[in-house]
């Protein structure tokens, strides 16, 4: 092919070239980083387990599939309708009835995210908004964490009526709780995994958890009690709503300052929320509070553009205007 | 204090292997040469010559027509065919002269050399001027306007961009590999100018050699030093070369200059060392021809003026149709529909994809991930600067510093969702810009 003058070609604006990375991928990446906990959660709590994760993840997929068809608009290509049903089941008792854990899907992605526009839109994060919906309509079964093998409270109710508990079983996950969050060490794994592969970086875990210990030492009563630190963060959900929730691309404000100013509030409001409220995890409801305040977050904390601020001089000698000098 | 580096960024496929082992072969034009009257930033050229004059290579056939302009200049022999609209890269008509080449590239006779001890600064200037010398990265600032500061001694630092951060380009790499010493004169031309200034070597670190090389050639020059710098796009960006390089930090509003520095790319310190010291007009610069969608890619050292379709013809033409055809990199380039067009002072490369990135991906809904604003070395919120481009909200846009944005073409690359960040943002910038003007 010698002369192409006669075609038109392409044109378009630069640049021309794009990353491999695209989001599907990335969801596919968090399903994958989720998989520690969530088959902890199944060897843990049993076969049931697999199935409340199927029945929401099918509901939310489905739910997305049926909204689709009515905006004329598919979307589960993009797989984070799979990661919200996963997410949702990892939270949920393993003993929640199926069709409650349907629900719960349904209402993640129709209420939350459809009807707010969608992938990237929603103001909340869909799976938390459905475990706190879940929990304010059916409290009794959210709450039961009674299961074949574990008859008792989860550690930090636990902890909250004075008994004393096995951190060895804590960071292992040999305690009750929800599916996914009772391995601190299974969510560690994945987590890992997600900050290799830079899917998440640590400004928010990190600010979150540090301000929570801080919290914690200072107004959880015991002083600095390693033990009983250790015993906070990896009970109650923490390190799954730490590394997966609050890390949420759509919900968390993606100024670099603004998220450590976000996993601050977190750390502090999850503090509140377990020395002075009436629960004992209160993760998911400083997560949620806090997705309320990004867009706040966001607007106190627009980073400086480069050079803005400069302690040079303004005067040029020659041109006005942006463009005269941007790339030699 | 130099940081050798910047923060944001991205790592693209570089494609640098193409060419960089292969020498700079001299390429003659066949046909016509078309010779834009505006191949600078400023005030169009005013043509010199009419139709019918015979010219001779060297000869000025444009003057510059204000200060900030650029005369042009022929290079080859031959007639003036035409004086009329023609296409450039851009896609927009431009007046040009067109020359039908003799064949006998017969030399206007050069001017005499001058001596940077000798010669008076403004001597020097004036010859940089009159050589048509204009910023070769891309640009196209005349290279007299840039090195005539308000204040000539605050000037601290002369730095040469020979980071060539953009994929594909390797023409600085086998100019600083084959005529090094040029580029060192060049340098220390524009280094006798500033008397109180140091030279600075500017490369990116996956250009071992020619840091080598270089360190080499300035060893005894105690006002030249080599950095290398880490090998990252857009590192050659002249604010964050300057950064990078010095630890100064200067807004879009602001000149090098403002900072104490000069920046000049390395095409351009030697047409320096060219019209100075041999006293011939700029009018041959390096052009790499890449691509995967070309025969045999190669750089050239090519006339002004030479048609983008005999380049690739010289590179062998295409082994596969190509589907984007590129004036530059792929990160900052124009994109062509046609190859009519002439190789001007700026044409750094012509890239032929056999795949097009940008219509192959279509763009889906932006998740917030952040990337976006990790990478911008402007240090913006590219995702939101364009919610408030599409929405038109100027005042949103300006009060998150949009205009501070470098074009850089990073955003778009980065983003997972495919979204045109880099094209929404510019055509606002480009609005603002127009309103500004007009004011």
């Amino acid at each position: 092919m010698e002369n192409t003058t006669a075609d038109l070609h392409k044109v378009s604006s630069n640049p021309h070239v794009r990353s491999r990375l695209n989001t599907s991928t990335i969801m596919l990446t968090v399903v994958l980083a989720l998989l520690p906990a969530a088959g902890y959660g199944i060897y843990h709590f049993g076969p049931r387990a697999f199935l409340v994760m199927l029945v929401t993840v099918a509901s939310t997929v489905l739910t997305e599939f049926l909204f689709g068809l009515c905006i004329k608009k598919q979307t589960i290509g993009d797989l984070s309708a799979v990661v919200t049903g996963l997410l949702l089941a990892l939270n949920l008792p393993v003993s929640i009835p199926l069709w409650m854990a349907a629900a719960g899907g349904v209402f993640a992605i129709l209420v939350v995210k459809c009807l707010f526009g969608g992938l990237g839109q929603n103001f909340m994060n869909p799976a938390l908004a459905a475990r706190c919906f879940l929990l304010i309509s059916f409290p009794a079964y959210m709450t039961d964490f009674v299961t074949d093998a574990y008859t008792g409270a989860t550690p930090l109710a636990a902890m909250r009526a004075g008994e004393e508990v096995n951190i060895l079983d804590m960071v292992i996950g040999r305690t009750a709780g929800a599916i996914g969050e009772t391995s601190a060490a299974a969510i560690l794994i994945g987590a890992v995994f997600l900050l290799l592969l830079g899917i998440i970086d640590l400004r928010i875990p990190a600010s979150y958890l540090v301000v929570f210990a801080v919290f914690i030492s200072i107004f959880g009563g015991r002083g600095f009690d390693p033990a009983y630190l250790a015993a906070q963060l990896s009970g109650g959900g923490l390190m799954l709503g730490a590394f997966f929730m609050a890390t949420d691309y759509t919900t968390r404000p993606i100024t670099r300052g603004g998220q450590y100013l976000y996993g601050a509030l977190l750390g502090i409001l999850t503090g509140v929320f377990r020395v002075f409220g009436s629960a004992a995890e209160g993760v998911s409801y400083a997560i949620l509070l806090g997705n309320l305040l990004v867009p706040l977050i966001e607007k106190v904390t627009v980073p400086r553009a480069f050079g803005k601020g400069s302690t040079f001089g303004t005067s040029s000698a020659i041109g006005k205007g942006g463009s005269l000098h941007e790339k030699q | 204090m130099a940081t050798f580096t910047f923060t944001g960024g991205v790592h693209p496929y570089d494609g640098k292997e193409l060419t960089k082992d292969k020498p700079i072969k001299i390429m003659l034009p066949k046909g016509e040469l078309v010779y834009p009257l505006s191949q600078h930033i400023g005030v169009p050229a005013a043509a010199i010559v009419k139709k019918g004059d015979r010219v001779l290579a060297g000869q000025k056939i444009a003057e510059a027509s204000a200060f900030v302009s650029a005369p042009v200049h022929a290079s080859v022999s031959g007639t003036v065919k035409a004086i009329e609209p023609r296409r450039v890269v851009t896609g927009d008509m431009v007046p040009s002269i067109v020359i039908e080449n003799d064949g006998r590239y017969e030399e206007f006779p050069a001017m005499p050399p001058l001596f940077p001890g000798k010669n008076t600064r403004e001597e020097i200037i004036e010859r940089i001027k009159e050589a048509g010398i204009v910023g070769m990265g891309g640009a196209g600032f005349p290279t007299h306007v840039k090195l005539s500061p308000k204040a000539p001694a605050k000037i601290e630092y002369v730095i040469a961009n020979c980071s060539e951060c953009e994929p594909y380009l390797t023409s600085d790499y086998r100019r600083m590999k084959e005529e090094p010493e040029k580029l060192v004169e060049g340098l220390k031309i524009v280094l006798s100018l500033f008397p109180k200034a140091h030279g600075i070597l500017a490369v990116e670190d996956n250009k071992k050699d020619c840091v080598e090389l270089l360190k080499k050639l300035v060893k005894d020059e105690k006002r030249i030093s080599v950095k290398a710098l880490k090998t990252k796009y857009p590192q050659g960006a002249e604010r964050q070369l300057i950064y990078a390089t010095t630890g100064r930090k200067i807004h879009s509003a602001m000149l090098p200059a403002d900072a104490g520095c000069i920046v000049n790319n390395v095409d351009t310190l030697v047409a320096v060392y060219t019209a100075v010291t041999e006293g011939k007009p700029l009018t041959e610069r390096i052009v790499t021809v890449t691509g995967d969608a070309v025969k045999r890619p190669c750089n050239f050292k090519v006339r002004t003026g030479t048609l983008y379709r005999e380049l690739i013809e010289e590179a062998g033409g295409f082994k596969v149709p190509p589907a984007k055809l590129i004036s530059g990199g792929p990160m900052m380039g124009i994109a062509l529909f046609d190859l009519e067009v002439p190789a001007t002072k700026t044409t750094s490369a012509i890239l032929a994809l056999s795949k097009d990135d940008v219509s192959d991906m279509q763009p889906t809904a932006c998740i917030r991930c952040g990337r976006c604003v990790e990478v911008c070395p402007g240090r913006v919120l590219p995702a939101k600067l364009m919610d408030a481009a599409l929405h038109g909200e100027e005042e949103t846009f300006l009060k998150l510093n949009g205009m501070e944005c470098c074009e850089c073409g990073c955003c778009s690359y980065i983003c997972p969702a495919r979204r045109p960040l880099t094209q929404t943002i510019k055509s606002m910038r480009k609005q603002q810009l127009a309103k500004k003007k007009n004011r």
